[in-house]
């Protein structure tokens, strides 16, 4: 009547199910390569170790917050990362959406200028930053230089943007959307033909014309991907690190330093591991800051639907 | 005719638009063929498209001053172990958190799902740290091994997985296929599209990856092309030509495949957009 019991082998196969077993390999890397990693950050921004010091390390409660707070150079920072985000999300997703527009429509060539527009996407930015210090070259033969005596009929002197207090962080804000206005262009392209032309035609009958089609048809079933794209743009003015590391090295007086570019000159010029900690925690809930205001919008949608 | 004219003038706007677009890179291909002393000289002028004479010696100069090819291997070893590894362990995870039922999973899975926040300059500090203890920088490894495990590629692999129909797994189970079997054998040929953005999505990210390896390595040893090109550009003397044929080189093996597989890249692109 009673079935015999499993072998014993077959035992130790059902003791070792796959599903944590295939997971496994990356969960448990992503434990020890990021998850503990950003907890050890927490903790750390809690003391005051420094690397290769003798003293012993302390506890000191939320002392390197204060102190990044009281920091000139961590608070310019803080302030030109919002600034940049200012500036670039809205100029960037304009002329993303615009070029996307343009090239939605059928005309011959349209996929020659396609690929020119997303090229610089694969560029490197330590490369773009690099060519860039070229335009931006000081002296009457700079490109830019060169093109501004040109349209202002030689009215505008030569400048030297880079260590320039007030056009060095513009300037370094025009490469970043020069690379990354193509990524936007292609989801708003991807998000443009998803709309069913059902809408396009309703809108015709109901006689409403290209610009408000515009308005009622193609920007609301644009959302998600606007939405999407403007985070994720938002997200990398937040991380800046690259092209400031390059082409200025935060300066002049810290006019370009960002907040990452703070963070690594604490942990690696300065060695304080607690304060630069501390400063990947402020950075980490900018970010988080960010991803939550987009999860609200897009729930929000949902709702409406 | 009002017509045509709207659309001539369509035309040349976007044209316009898209040669002030293309300058920078016209400039630097242009650039790296040029005598060095007339880059600079000649930028402001339309000789900086229109060289007057040509040649390779930049990019002879680029291997004389600097050993290139150790950059460019450091760099296809670092990317490319990343990408590989990435591919096996995120898409197996990605598998088993779509398809399998384990205890835990899907705490694991809000796990994970937390984790795609966390961008991986919040964690550089830690990180540097715990490796500069072990003696570990200046190393392969510590560039290569951290990354591999990544939170946003399991997602878009589970995203996909989910969305595949059911049967033919099914089919190979009814017929006593395990599940790594059902999986590599009916699901991985079944998933090219997924695999293709995955790959591109890594490749270019670390290809481009500057902070954490300027971070660890002080030497040529392991320096990949980011760095490389960064530090080139600081080495006197001064040769923008040089600097520039340097450029075109890191990039022109990048650019060769995206124009190879270009329907791919713009597809992979725009599928890591829509997957919210």
């Amino acid at each position: 009547m009673t079935e015999p019991p499993p072998a014993p082998r077959l035992r130790i196969l059902h003791a070792l199910p796959a599903g944590p077993l295939m997971a496994l390999p990356a969960v448990l890397a992503l434990l020890l390569f990021v998850a503990l990693p950003f907890a050890t950050a927490v903790a750390l921004s809690f003391t005051d170790l420094r690397m290769g010091s003798p003293l012993a390390t302390e506890f000191v409660g939320a002392q390197q917050y204060q102190r990044a707070f009281e920091d000139d150079s961590f608070r310019r920072a803080l302030a030109n990362n919002l600034w940049f985000a200012a500036v670039v999300v809205p100029l960037q997703t304009l002329l993303a959406l615009g070029l996307a527009l343009a090239l939605n429509r059928s005309f011959r060539g349209r996929a020659a200028f396609r690929t020119l527009f997303f090229l610089p996407v694969v560029f490197p930015m330590a490369l773009i930053a690099v060519v860039w210090q070229l335009i931006y070259a000081p002296g009457p033969n700079g490109i830019l230089n060169a093109l501004l005596a040109t349209v202002s009929f030689g009215a505008i002197e030569p400048l030297d943007v880079l260590r320039h207090p007030q056009l060095a962080l513009p300037a370094l804000m025009l490469l970043s959307i020069w690379q990354g206005v193509g990524f936007q262009m292609v989801v708003l392209l991807a998000g443009l033909q998803a709309i069913p032309a059902s809408l396009y035609e309703a809108a015709a009958v109901d006689r409403a014309g290209k610009v408000s089609q515009l308005f009622h048809v193609t920007l609301p079933q644009l959302r998600n991907p606007l939405v999407f794209t403007m985070l994720v743009t938002t997200i990398l003015s937040f991380r800046v690190y690259d092209q400031v590391a390059i082409a200025t090295r935060g300066g002049p007086l810290d006019a370009t330093t960002t907040v990452m570019f703070e963070t690594v000159r604490t942990v690696f010029d300065r060695q304080q591991v607690g304060l630069a900690s501390a400063m990947s925690v402020v950075f980490f809930l900018m970010v988080l800051a960010v991803t939550l205001v987009q999860r609200a919008l897009v729930r929000q949608e949902r709702e409406i639907d | 005719m009002k017509h045509r004219a709207a659309r001539l003038l369509f035309f040349s706007a976007l044209t316009a638009v898209a040669a002030v677009y293309i300058a920078p890179v016209a400039f630097m291909l242009v650039g790296s063929f040029k005598p060095d002393a007339r880059v600079l000289s000649e930028a402001g002028s339309w000789r900086a498209f229109f060289p007057a004479e040509a040649s390779l010696q930049n990019y002879r100069d680029v291997f004389a001053r600097v050993d290139f090819t150790r950059y460019l291997l450091n760099s296809l070893w670092i990317t490319g172990a990343i990408t590989v590894g990435g591919l096996v362990v995120n898409s197996l995870a990605g598998y088993a958190f779509a398809r399998l039922r384990w205890r835990g999973r899907d705490r694991l899975l809000l796990l994970v799902i937390l984790l795609m926040i966390l961008p991986y300059e919040a964690i550089a500090v830690p990180l540097f740290y715990q490796v500069s203890l072990l003696g570990w920088r200046d190393t392969y490894l510590v560039q290569i091994l951290p990354f591999i495990a990544n939170a946003f590629s399991i997602y878009l692999f589970y995203s996909f997985f989910l969305g595949l129909p059911r049967d033919l797994e099914d089919a190979a189970r009814v017929d006593g296929a395990g599940a790594l079997r059902t999986f590599v054998e009916i699901v991985v040929p079944n998933s090219k599209p997924v695999f293709a953005t995955v790959t591109i999505v890594t490749f270019l990210f670390f290809w481009g990856f500057f902070l954490w390896p300027q971070l660890v390595t002080s030497g040529d040893r392991v320096r990949p092309l980011p760095v490389a090109i960064a530090t080139f550009q600081t080495l006197p003397p001064l040769r923008w030509g040089d600097i520039l044929a340097f450029g075109v080189m890191m990039v022109a093996p990048v650019v060769a495949v995206f124009l190879l597989f270009q329907r791919w890249f713009v597809r992979g692109i725009a599928a890591t957009g829509s997957k919210e």
